[in-house]
């Protein structure tokens, strides 16, 4: 009988802001230690947090793009334990009245699309980071990272197996980025996911779950909870029993393992903060931030695939960014050609590049303004969509730049199309001239020797001839 | 209500404080006598009753007041590095955390 | 000029018969011949004091004026000021400078007073007697053997023997009007909100609130209308107009309808305290103000609610101090554990260490609802029995304390017992009203009687006036020990 893989995932987004939740220092990445650690931020005797408006805003725009309940009032509560990268004995956190509750958020899954339930998502504080290197076994505390605003946003247990909780997460990630309250950088930590992992059999209730952190890629991820996942089974199919733990997954050795200085008894002692008031978020300002909120992925989707008659697939693919489907949209503008021919291009060519260079549309070196330039040379016949190729090449590689790249660089290699009947005639007659053989085989019924006269046409052309008049010049040469 | 000395034990390791064995027994007999004046409360009927964690909120319309974002905290490393008791490189050393 | 008040201190510094400099040497000269014995400051800093009162001077030669301009004013010890150490009373912090200044100083500062020193304190504010201090018990000036009130006791005896004008002082439970009353000072707890907690090392922040200490009302108002105000660092401060604290100080009190609590006279309070207390009543009575009897019903569980909830809170503020960033490191250690319970048990007193185990115990598992829960509900009970109070009266009058002040170490080894002297102040603070200490004459050992005066939420003028009407025809406040005669 099979298994079936039940994962919650828990995901801490950094929020963009300029300072701290509670403070006034910059959270700006990579400074040096402790340069960006305020009194607040070092809990120094007698100083108070005061919360700041934008971390707020940015909670409510995710609730708002998940359709979730935004909590007329909530509270900050103490999560009291002792560790060196928390510098007040407690963290400042959202216990049992969190800012977002109650949200979804639809994913592509195998045969069609799942909505995943999200049961909230809190306002916290981040932790500063212990360094090991150096110390002479001692460790290093950088409180820099400490105060960073997070939001925590976690789901329902509603991802079947890794694969699922992966496209949740790339979901997720995407969603963040789209409506700007996290960069996603999850090498710096911005976007890290916590999963609760459990199996069953089908039908059967819940499992006992373990937690897995650390899963700071998406391929760590689909990894981690492969294996934690086929640990369980195996421990139960041995007889033994899953135990309730925290775990940390090992990218290098690909496993989980117990995270033993977790497990002291956790006591949290959670209670509300009496230096903070509770969370007023009244109508007006819901509605203020929502007028706010760009158009989301899905109705944008939706939208691409209603008025540019483009097929789901082409649709999605161009709104996975919030930059893609304004690069896209620049691009129909600019290019006045069929939105499909716009699609084929930046999901072809263009995607292309940016994948071999590993870059994202807004560094793409090829502008919107500029690829839409190169298609109106392709619509108005002055190259072909081969040359164009060619063209689009030389300005990735910044051969020229800005709007005029294109029509620089066609200029420049000499690369405009020859439409000149006359000059095709002459080219044509030289090659039936040399060709007499293939001419034959043409009227003995071969269609084929036809394709090879185009190509040596094309190639004395130097790829330069208007391709439909080399193939109508041809047909009425062979045919008289 | 008393406390026995594994609870005092337990509490102790919760809030990082060095009990010693003989020290326990004192600490329980004298959180059990705080513990007698605050069972006090138990025999109260608070049914319906909301809990009051601010010393306003019966009084005022307590709302958290928010802050604009603004980073406008200067690096004050030095100053605030000069009562720490061990640091190197800007870091603040502790024994080694374990993960 | 020792015995003056402030506005007469200030006029003649106005009218240059004395400087800022002298004045604050005249009192400088008073700590120096009398801390010994008294142990009211832990740290004065006379560089720094006379360096405050030549910038005084020098501000006044410019025509500037103020009330508290060049008045020298002591600070309990648990107000964070940059360049001076702040211990707060404890080991923890015994070397602590802290690298900025409290929301209180800094307003202080601004108002050209010159801070003369920190006042002793029980550890982390954490006591009723004074005895809890690292750095010694503080004396009563009345009667060396006793008890001078807690926690802000170097405040009150530091006025009280006349080492300062005035000073700050903090109040969680009565901890600025129990020594006052215990010294026979004047103190005001203000409204909770009213003064800016923003460096004022917290011990249970839902309750703490900021006050001055002095030796008249008028004063208090003075040192009020610089203490009080919003600041935006501290969230539960409350943005309200500011307010002049002594514009009803000449209004008569005739007509005030004072609330007598049936719970505040009946057994438990001695008989000197009850009869001095009286006394001050028929005083207002004579003056053409009613009084009305009232019952605070929930007043005998004000103790247990309070010993719930503020070392609940002090467990989790007190939590900071792990010998990571500053404050005592224990010297030996075997691993991280070991550093944060050796240093924590070295660093902090046996009553701390009590209330942060009792604290931690109420929040665990299991107990929360029972506990914690319960307590902020009764909390909201007794907020409940002032609010009906005040629809029958405009001031409740009392006690402050059920005795006068006792012998050190009386209580000792009781914990119960202490904290059960608190009983009448600690209701005003769980519901967040503004209460005051009234100097109103001596028992029969010759120690100070306090009669305690609670107001609605922002009724601070109204207490100033009734204490100053009645200090202008008494003169309790003015008298000094005989032991430290001027």
């Amino acid at each position: 009988m099979d298994w079936e893989i039940v994962v919650g995932l828990e995901t801490h987004t950094q929020l963009l802001t300029e300072s701290k939740i509670f403070s006034g220092a910059s959270t700006a990445f990579g400074a040096e230690p402790n340069t960006q650690a305020s009194a607040v931020d070092l809990a120094l005797p007698g100083v108070l947090p005061v919360l700041n408006a934008k971390a707020v805003e940015f909670a409510v725009r995710l609730g708002l793009a998940i359709g979730a309940t935004i909590s007329p009032r909530s509270v900050f509560a103490r999560k009291n334990y002792f560790y060196p990268d928390l510098p007040k004995g407690y963290q400042i956190s959202q216990y049992e009245l969190p800012v977002v509750q109650h949200g979804t958020l639809k994913i592509a899954v195998e045969g069609g699309e799942k909505t995943v339930r999200i049961l909230r998502a809190h306002l916290e504080e981040d932790a500063g980071k212990s360094l090991h290197e150096d110390f002479k076994g001692l460790s290093g505390i950088d409180l820099n990272r400490a105060g960073t605003p997070l939001l925590e946003i976690v789901t329902e247990p509603d991802l079947r197996g890794a694969k699922e909780a992966v496209a949740y997460a790339k979901a997720l990630h995407s969603l963040v980025r789209w409506i700007g309250i996290c960069d996603g950088n999850m090498q710096e930590g911005s976007f890290r996911c916590d999963a609760n992992v459990s199996v069953r059999r089908p039908g059967a209730p819940l499992g006992t779950r373990c937690e897995i952190k650390n899963l700071n890629s998406f391929r760590f991820m689909e990894q981690a909870i492969e294996y934690e996942a086929r640990r369980q089974v195996e421990l139960i199919e041995d007889g033994g029993t899953v135990v309730q733990e925290t775990r940390l997954y090992d990218p290098d050795r690909n496993e989980t393992r117990s995270m033993r200085s977790k497990e002291d008894a956790q006591d949290y002692r959670y209670f509300p903060d009496p230096d903070l008031l509770p969370l007023v978020i009244n109508e007006a300002e819901i509605e203020r931030i929502r007028a706010l909120l760009p158009e989301l992925p899905q109705a944008k989707r939706e939208r691409f695939a209603r008025d540019y008659g483009l097929a789901a697939y082409d649709a999605a693919q161009l709104t996975a960014s919030r930059e893609s489907a304004d690069f896209f949209e620049d691009l129909v503008r600019a290019s006045r050609a069929e939105p499909k021919t716009c699609a084929n291009w930046q999901t072809g060519e263009f995607a292309a590049a940016l994948n071999r260079d590993g870059l994202e549309v807004g560094h793409s070196p090829v502008g919107a303004e500029a690829l839409g330039a190169l298609l109106r040379r392709i619509a108005d016949g002055t190259i072909s969509g081969k040359i164009a190729k060619e063209v689009f090449e030389a300005m990735w590689r910044r051969e020229a730049e800005g709007p005029g790249a294109a029509d620089a660089i066609i200029e420049a290699r000499g690369l405009e199309q020859i439409s000149d009947t006359g000059a095709i005639e002459k080219m044509v007659d030289e090659v039936l001239a040399a060709n007499a053989r293939q001419v034959e085989d043409y009227r003995a019924g071969k269609e084929k020797a036809f394709n090879s006269l185009v190509g040596q046409v094309m190639k004395a052309a130097k790829g330069k001839a208007n391709p439909g008049q080399v193939n109508a010049i041809l047909k009425k040469k062979l045919g008289g | 209500m008393s406390l026995d000395l594994e609870q005092i034990r337990r509490i102790a390791r919760l809030a990082r404080i060095a009990v010693s064995d003989a020290e326990a027994a004192d600490t329980a007999a004298s959180l059990s006598g705080v513990l007698g004046l605050i069972g006090e409360m138990q025999a109260v009927d608070t049914t319906g009753i909301e809990p009051m964690a601010h010393a306003l909120d019966a009084q005022v319309s307590s709302a958290q007041r928010l802050r604009e974002d603004k980073a406008v905290e200067p690096d004050r490393r030095t100053a605030y590095q000069a009562s720490a008791p061990a640091v190197q490189d800007g870091l603040y050393l502790v024994p080694r955390v374990v993960e | 000029m020792l015995n003056a008040s402030l506005s007469e201190m200030s006029a003649a510094l106005e009218s240059r018969k004395i400087s800022s400099v002298e004045l604050t040497q005249l009192f400088l000269g008073r700590i120096a011949k009398l801390n010994g014995e008294l142990n009211a400051f832990i740290t004065a800093d006379a560089p720094r004091a006379l360096k405050d009162a030549a910038a005084a001077d020098a501000r006044r030669a410019t025509g500037q004026s103020g009330p508290l301009l060049g008045i020298p004013v002591a600070h309990k010890d648990i107000f964070c000021t940059e360049g001076i150490r702040t211990t707060c009373g404890s080991k923890m912090l015994a070397d602590f400078v802290s690298p900025y200044d409290a929301h209180v100083i800094s307003r202080f500062g601004a108002a050209g007073a010159v801070l003369l020193g920190k006042t002793n304190m029980d550890e982390f504010a954490m006591g009723s007697s004074n005895e809890s201090s690292y750095f010694g018990a503080v004396k009563n000036p009345w009667r060396r053997s006793a008890v001078p009130g807690g926690s802000s006791g170097g405040s009150a005896a530091a006025v009280a023997a006349r080492m300062a004008p005035a000073a700050t002082g903090t109040d969680t439970g009565g901890s600025i009007r129990q020594p006052a009353s215990f010294t026979g000072v004047c103190g005001v707890k203000p409204t909770y909100g009213v003064v800016s907690r923003y460096g004022m090392i917290a011990f249970a922040s839902s309750l703490d609130q900021g006050g001055p200490m002095g030796k008249g009302a008028a004063d208090l108002a003075a040192l009020l209308n610089v203490m009080a105000g919003f600041d935006a660092r501290d969230s539960t401060s409350l943005d309200r107009p500011p307010e002049d604290y002594a514009r009803d100080l000449e209004r008569p009190v005739a007509g005030l309808r004072i609330g007598l609590p049936r719970e505040y006279f009946g057994d438990g309070v001695d008989a000197d305290v009850a009869a001095r207390v009286q006394d001050a009543i028929r005083w207002f009575e004579g003056q053409g103000a009613k009084t009305v009897e009232i019952t605070l019903p929930n007043t005998k569980l004000a103790v247990p609610v309070y010993y719930v909830l503020a070392p609940a809170e002090a467990s989790s503020n007190l939590s900071r101090f792990d010998g990571v960033r500053y404050g005592h490191r224990a010297a030996e250690y075997a691993d991280l554990y070991e550093m944060y319970c050796k240093s924590r048990a070295e660093g902090f007193g046996a009553e701390v260490k009590r209330r942060i185990l009792v604290g931690t115990y109420v929040l665990s598992h299991g107990y929360y609802d029972a506990y914690y829960l319960q307590a902020q509900k009764i909390r909201r009970l007794i907020a409940g029995d002032f609010s009906d109070a005040f629809a029958q009266c405009d001031v409740i009058m009392g006690p402050v304390a059920p005795t006068t002040a006792y012998e050190a170490g009386a209580m000792s080894g009781d914990p119960v017992k202490m904290y059960l002297g608190d009983i009448f102040t600690i209701p005003a603070s769980l519901a967040g009203l503004p209460g005051m200490s009234i100097p109103c004459g001596f028992d029969s050992k010759g120690l100070p009687v306090g009669l305690q005066a609670i107001g609605n939420y922002f009724s601070e003028a109204r207490l100033l006036n009734v204490a100053h009407q009645y200090q202008k025809a008494t003169d309790w406040h003015i008298r000094v020990p005989d032991a430290f005669p001027l």
